[in-house]
């Protein structure tokens, strides 16, 4: 624990502004949710470049550019979060990557999961769905 | 034989496990994150399911921004307004809490009790704030029907029309079209038709003739399904004969929401909310006692005489998995 204690005061301000900073933006764009950001993502047509396309862009297909940016802010608070605040950064190279590896990958697989068997319940369900 | 047999210790630093720091992490701190990688899981799992079932409904999903739009003491629509003052009180709380871990490291004694006073304030204001926001929501802002196709339809009344010449519509509640005191009559359980331990059905303010014979006589009301259009990303608003054939199906006058139904649209929608801000709260509650433990313990000067605040770190780890929670848990209800 023998690092510069003072200089730490300045960077915990700094993580704080940017959490804010992050969270404004969030919450603006939520509530005007502009249109040129809002709308479906429609997957390229056949082909060999546009299956590449597809695959590689899928977490956005079917989703909106504004969905996506959401998601990637979400991920760049819960970054500062976890290094700053929770001084990941002062933790061993291995240890940081026992815990941080462990749940990125199951979070991963089963959010994949999940949301691929929740797509294919509507595709199956949502026809005979009398509206 | 020697690393699996438990050998009897006088050491009075049992606690710690005997004093071993692989990776330079003591016991309790390396034990914290694996707790926290733990419970992380288990909200990813809370929150894929509720991805899983937001998909499986993804055409007649509420909207965030229709739903949450009520602020304490003020009337009117504030859409998120709320939710991002919760957001910003909870990352205030972890900054405090970030900051008594820091003087805790510089053995500041004052200073650590000042701040992790003000991370315990900033708790306990926010579970007040989802307190409210489950009052709220259970009370119902609008009021809507139920039909017996089980779906939810809601009442909207036009503004003035805009530049590309659509009618813009905002919902109103029951009260605001239906007039009167409901005149059907509720059912009494007496002896014959009532058990001792069953209650009678909730009462809602207006029968459900009411509603639909005020909805006949008033031409600028019009029904609000529950069914998204997917390229305007709104919901579908029926035409007067359409409203009304709907109209015609009501099965239940749907007032504020329960487990079991709900004015906002699915069932689930609100099983959902309670079930993840509710586990999600009981662990800001919980981290709030332990915060107090903690508080008390720096006031009476535990932590100078063991010659460390490394406990007010490893309780600031818990408190800040619980912010990152609900950075996702705001993300995903809200935003998306």
């Amino acid at each position: 624990m023998a690092h510069a204690h003072e200089s730490n005061l300045k960077r915990i301000w700094i993580v704080f502004g940017i959490l804010s900073v992050v969270t404004i933006v969030e919450v603006y764009l939520g509530i005007i949710k502009p249109d040129l950001l809002n709308f479906p993502v429609k997957p390229f047509e056949s082909g060999f470049f546009g299956t590449i396309g597809n695959v590689l862009l899928s977490p956005v297909i079917f989703t909106s550019p504004l969905n996506f940016i959401f998601i990637v802010l979400t991920l760049v608070k819960a970054y500062y979060i976890t290094w700053a605040f929770m001084h990941m950064e002062g933790e061993k190279k291995w240890f940081r990557r026992a815990a941080v590896w462990t749940a990125t990958f199951l979070i991963c697989y089963l959010v994949t999961l999940l949301l691929v068997e929740g797509d294919y319940l509507y595709s199956t369900l949502a026809p005979l769905v009398k509206w | 034989m020697e690393a699996n047999i438990a050998v009897p210790s006088d050491e009075k630093n049992a606690w710690n496990g005997g004093g071993k720091r692989p990776f330079g992490a003591s016991y309790g701190k390396m034990m914290m994150w694996f707790f926290i990688v733990s419970d992380a899981i288990t909200f990813s799992g809370f929150l894929a399911a509720y991805g899983l079932t937001r998909f499986k409904f993804i055409d007649s999903w509420p909207i965030a921004d229709e739903v949450f739009t009520h602020i304490p003491f003020f009337h009117g629509n504030y859409p998120m307004i709320y939710v991002a003052f919760m957001t910003f009180v909870l990352i205030a709380s972890s900054v405090t809490m970030v900051l008594a871990v820091d003087a805790g490291h510089q053995m500041n004694k004052k200073k650590v009790t000042i701040y992790m006073f003000l991370t315990i304030i900033g708790g306990l204001i926010f579970v007040g704030s989802q307190a409210w926001e489950w009052d709220t929501f259970i009370k119902g802002s609008y009021g809507a029907v139920k039909t017996t196709d089980g779906k939810i339809l809601q009442f909207v009344t036009g503004d003035e029309i805009n530049n590309e010449g659509e009618m813009k519509f905002h919902q109103i509640a029951l009260s605001d079209f239906v007039v009167g005191e409901r005149t059907n009559e509720r059912e009494q359980h007496i002896r014959q038709n009532g058990l001792w331990f069953e209650d009678e059905a909730t009462i809602s303010n207006y029968s459900i003739d009411q509603v639909i014979n005020a909805y006949n006589s008033n031409p600028n009301i019009l029904v609000k399904t529950e069914l998204i259009n997917a390229d305007k990303k709104e919901k579908i608003i029926l035409s007067r004969e359409e409203g009304a054939a709907q109209l015609a199906k009501t099965k239940l006058v749907v007032e504020g929401a329960n487990l079991e139904v709900n004015e906002y649209g699915n069932t689930i929608f609100a099983d959902f909310f309670f079930f993840i801000t509710g586990f999600h709260g009981f662990h800001v509650f919980s981290g709030i006692i332990i915060n107090i433990i903690i508080f008390f313990n720096v006031i009476l000067g535990t932590y100078e005489r063991r010659g460390n605040y490394e406990m007010v770190e490893k309780v600031g780890l818990y408190w800040h998995f619980v912010d990152l929670v609900w950075v996702f848990v705001f993300t995903f209800f809200y935003l998306v």
